[in-house]
Parts: structure tokens; sequence; C-alpha cells
């Protein structure tokens, strides 16, 4: 039983650290602002995510699992609440994405 | 186990580093802190287990809480011109 516990939470960290680093890379890769949104809730969500839960099957049910739940709980609340606070000061103050007028239509009238 | 996580958040604490640096406009900037604060907290925990210190939780959701506070900080300071409890700033038409 254990055995298959450790391996479970070993294949959670992993993928915690999978998606963590795909987020990295989306946001360096990415061309712009809108995009890049993106590619950083990628991490915030499946990555963080998947880290706690890798700990939360390492610790068992103790005192450090409420503490990890709780951790776990309050950056899913506050991750897209953050996300969304700098898209909505971005758009406001300006910063628009490139939409399909920027960009010259290859059919006259295209959408 | 725990340090092929602790490499992995490494490697992506680097990488939102040089978002940060290189990001052109101010939002990619906050992004970028937004996101290394919240990599930073599973760092904590992740170390916290690493050592066997449990204690280090403790620790990483206080971060995880100023880091919230802070980007917001940031984003009303830019938004609003001011900390928003201000008067309203005399060019009424940016905040549409």
């Amino acid at each position: 039983m254990s055995l298959f516990v450790d391996i479970l939470s070993w294949a959670c960290i992993l993928g915690g650290g999978f998606f963590t680093i795909i987020g990295a890379v989306g946001t360096l890769r990415f061309p712009d602002f809108w995009s890049r949104l993106h590619a950083v809730s990628v991490s915030d969500s499946a990555g963080m995510l998947l880290f706690i839960l890798g700990m939360c099957l390492q610790a068992g049910l103790t005192l450090v699992t409420l503490k990890l739940v709780l951790i776990g709980i309050f950056l899913f609340i506050t991750g897209p609440t953050a996300t969304h606070a700098v898209a909505n000061a971005a758009l406001v103050t300006g910063l628009r994405p490139p939409i399909a007028n920027d960009i010259e239509p290859e059919v006259e009238g295209g959408a | 186990m725990f340090l092929i996580g602790v490499i992995a958040l490494f490697i992506a604490m680097i990488l939102m580093l040089y978002r940060l640096y290189v990001g052109p406009t101010l939002y990619d900037r906050v992004l970028a802190t937004n996101s290394f604060g919240t990599t930073t907290v599973l760092f904590i925990g992740v170390i916290g287990f690493l050592t066997e210190r449990p204690d280090f939780l403790d620790i990483a959701l206080l971060y995880a809480l100023i880091n919230f506070v802070g980007t917001i900080a940031i984003l009303k300071f830019f938004r609003y011109r001011a900390m928003g409890d201000y008067p309203q700033p005399e060019h009424p038409e940016d905040m549409q």
C-alpha cells in the first residue's frame, strides 16, 4: 500500500515539475503579453496542484497535509484572481491584443 | 524524488527571472513576479519536505499571502495611477 502511495506521489511531483517548466518555457516563448497570460496560468494551476497533491500523499493524514491543503486552496483562488487583475489593468491602461484587423486579411472582409 | 521537484522549480524560477528582465511591458514583469512568487511558495514547501522540517509550510503559506497582496498593490497603483483611495484622477477617459 505505501509503495503505491509513494509511486503516486512521485508521479504527482514529476507531473507538477513538468507543468511548471512547461508554463515557464511558454511564458518565455509566447509572442505577446496576452498569450503569456495563458502560459503563466498553466504553471500556476496544474503545476501547483500536482505539487501540493504529491506532497499531501507523501505526508499522509497529518497536520502537514492540512497546511498543504490550505496553501493549495489559497493559491487555487488567488492564482486566477491575480492573473485577471493583471489582464484588467493591462486592458484598461491601453495594452491591446493584436486582433484581426492589425494583420491584413487575405480575403477582403475576412473575420 | 523531491530533489527532482526542487530542480524543476529552480529551472522554472530562472526562466521566470529572465522573463522578468526581458519583459517589454510592465504587465509582463508583474506576471513574471506573480508566477515567481507562486513557484517560490512551492519551492519552500518542497525544501521543507526535503529537509524533514514541517514548519516550512507556515512560511510558504505566509509567502503566498504576501505575494498576492504585493501583486494586487502594484496593479492597483498602475491601474488607478494612485492607490485608488485618493480623489479620482483628472483624466477620467482613462477609467472606462
